[in-house]
């Protein structure tokens, strides 16, 4: 009896003990867990350790973007041109690649350049052209289209190589697809960045408030430069990953990427203004829009009513993680 | 003395084209554009071609200046282009022959997309969440809807409202463009001159300052959103009348062209600067470059590529702030 009363009050207290950042956090797993729920009334196949497992394999992709989006959106910025730099580092992977394992290292490297180039090139156009993102990365997204319908002539080129397809679908210890283990080493990266090491925290300084951050030294252009490259990197790589799943490349593969991505930064309790939000938010955001995603899909919902209730979501988790002051406070 | 010299003439043009500097750009770039249009399509200035040239740019016109008003207010509307979607869908599904018939759904059509904006306005004001955010959930609920209206292209326009609104008025001026001026004055201006007007651009420049002058910054904020709701659903009542048909997909472009429009246009994305003038310039800029294009001979694989590289420069050429400011520190907002 002590014991369990004991366990409560600890429970409580360290309910209570959370700041604003860690309640968002622990109500992103709350809501999984309800969601997992809800979805095992319908079928009861939905908490089947396969059906969760090829839930986390879906999610991985995301979480890679979702990453990449959440060390933009942490610097006060936004990354749009998600959707054509995944294409292309596809692209780059199956038409350098074609399909030979032995050239799988020189089509991923390619892949990871693009990524690269144009994380580097939002970075400094943000950092020292001093263009809002939004609309930085919105026309970098429609020029990396353009040089990706250029280079593939509007049909992609190549398939992907055995290794990758194996990489990313081959199950260790009974059933954990190995892309999962992929994005738990990305996990691992970004959480040491964010929350280990300096550059982690000029990231959310730059974030809160940039002219305080470089006045006290933080060199800003770089914390900018990086956090757009890291993005452009994951971006890359969630399309590397892609390949594999496909099997392919095709034109408009990013597509289904851009939005969840923010919303999986927004959901995971990180301000879209900035400054704050914790990675393993961004983890739960990543697994809530997968799983919403397939709930749906389920339940046969068509499409319309789908996109009606992934607003309605982000709307009310927003408000359940607490809005902007008013204007007199 | 009260009559005007020539050195007080000269005073006021340059103070016009100073203030007025990135909306004269904007118009320099469409007059360019115009006149490379017009070395390659010699036909450029007959009546045929000008009304459809006119038609190409109106839909994303009226988009554009609905979102100019919610970026005047420090704002962005992402659910523009559902909304265009939803009221092409909605006018599709209850177009009847009659004119009352049409005239009924087209103001209902309208009210549908202010309150739309509206809605959007009220969860950014009262529920105090990002715009970006709030718009981009609205977003997928508006789509949502029109999905369930259209799941899959079709519908019913009655082919004298096509006609009329894609055609001139005395054979000699596209109606379009005449709609567009009876936009301006009877919609736009009022707005724009009336208290509420004023108060979106002191609430985009500073929203505490707005505040403690006594305007009242809600009110404002919500009449930009439901502006832009109100001119979305316009636009897409005239894209019906183009198409002809329902789409439920056929304003997802209108979201991030009408934001490159108002950057085009001079606006200024953090608020309190610009308005519909340069709008219009860089819908008609963004809309024109592929025809021109298009004309120009370009390999049809390299054209996205053109219009990406066109918009991205435009776009930093129109928004780059490194040109406009002093020193380091007036970059950093």
């Amino acid at each position: 009896m002590v014991t369990t009363s004991r366990a409560w009050l600890s429970l409580h207290r360290w309910l209570w003990g959370l700041n604003q950042e860690q309640r968002s956090v622990v109500i992103a797993y709350l809501m999984i867990v309800a969601i997992v729920g809800l979805g095992s009334l319908i079928m009861p196949q939905f908490a089947s350790p396969n059906y969760l497992l090829l839930q986390l394999m879906k999610a991985s992709f995301l979480g890679a973007v979702a990453a990449g989006q959440m060390m933009v959106i942490l610097t006060g910025n936004i990354d749009l041109s998600v959707s054509w730099t995944l294409n292309l580092a596809a692209v780059m992977v199956t038409s350098i690649a074609q399909g030979q394992n032995e050239r799988l290292w020189l089509g991923v490297l390619a892949g990871l350049a693009v990524g690269l180039i144009v994380g580097l090139l939002n970075g400094l156009g943000v950092a020292y052209l001093r263009i809002p993102s939004l609309v930085l990365t919105l026309g970098m997204d429609a020029v990396v289209k353009g040089v990706t319908v250029l280079y593939t002539g509007a049909q992609p080129k190549g398939e992907s190589p055995e290794l990758l397809n194996l990489i990313v679908h081959h199950k260790v210890w009974g059933g954990l697809p190995s892309v999962v283990l992929v994005w738990t080493a990305i996990s691992l990266f970004c959480f040491i960045v964010l929350h280990r090491s300096a550059l982690g925290r000029k990231i959310y300084a730059v974030g809160n408030n940039e002219i305080c951050a470089y006045l006290s030294g933080v060199k800003s252009h770089r914390v900018l430069i990086s956090a757009f490259v890291l993005s452009g990197l994951m971006n890359a790589i969630a399309g590397i990953l892609l390949v594999g799943y496909a099997g392919r490349s095709f034109n408009g593969m990013g597509e289904p990427y851009l939005l969840p991505s923010i919303a999986a930064v927004v959901i995971g309790g990180t301000n879209i203004l900035g400054g704050s939000g914790l990675y393993m938010g961004t983890v739960a955001g990543a697994i809530i829009i997968t799983l919403l995603e397939s709930t749906l899909s389920i339940m046969q919902i068509s499409q319309a009513g789908r996109n009606i209730i992934y607003g309605l979501v982000i709307l009310g988790m927003l408000f359940l993680y607490g809005r902007g002051s008013q204007i007199r406070e | 003395m009260t009559t005007l010299s020539i050195a007080d003439g000269a005073q006021w043009l340059r103070r016009f084209f100073r203030r007025n500097f990135k909306v004269g750009i904007a118009y320099v770039a469409l007059l360019a554009l115009l006149g490379v249009y017009a070395g390659l399509q010699p036909r450029l200035f007959t009546k045929l071609v000008i009304t459809a040239t006119a038609n190409q740019g109106m839909a994303l016109v009226l988009a554009s200046m609905g979102q100019t008003a919610v970026v005047l207010t420090a704002g962005i509307d992402l659910s523009v282009g559902p909304i265009v979607s939803l009221s092409n869908t909605l006018a599709s599904t209850l177009f009847p022959d009659s004119v009352p018939g049409v005239i009924g759904v087209v103001v209902l059509v309208l009210l549908v997309g202010a309150l739309a904006g509206l809605i959007n306005g009220l969860i950014v004001v009262y529920g105090r969440l990002q715009p970006i955010i709030v718009t981009l959930a609205t977003a997928s609920i508006y789509s949502g809807f029109a999905l369930m209206l259209r799941p899959r292209p079709g519908g019913y326009v009655p082919l004298w409202y096509g006609d009329l609104l894609t055609r001139r008025v005395f054979d000699l001026i596209p109606t379009s463009l005449v709609l567009l001026a009876f936009v301006l004055i009877f919609i736009w201006a009022p707005f724009r001159r009336s208290r509420l007007g004023l108060a979106v651009y002191a609430v985009g420049s500073d929203e505490r300052a707005a505040y403690m002058s006594g305007l009242n910054v809600n009110r404002a904020k919500v009449a930009a959103y439901v502006m832009a709701g109100f001119l979305a659903a316009l636009a897409g009542l005239f894209l019906t009348a183009q198409t002809s048909s329902g789409d439920a997909t056929i304003g997802a472009v209108y979201t991030l062209q009408s934001i490159g429009a108002v950057v085009l246009g001079g606006t200024s994305l953090f608020g309190g600067s610009g308005g519909v003038a340069g709008t219009i310039a860089g819908a008609f800029v963004i809309r024109i470059i592929s025809s021109v294009l298009f004309f120009a001979g370009i390999n049809p694989l390299s054209q996205p590529l053109f219009e990406g590289l066109v918009l991205l420069i435009a776009i930093s050429l129109g928004a780059a702030r490194t040109f406009t400011l002093r020193n380091r520190l007036e970059t950093m907002r």
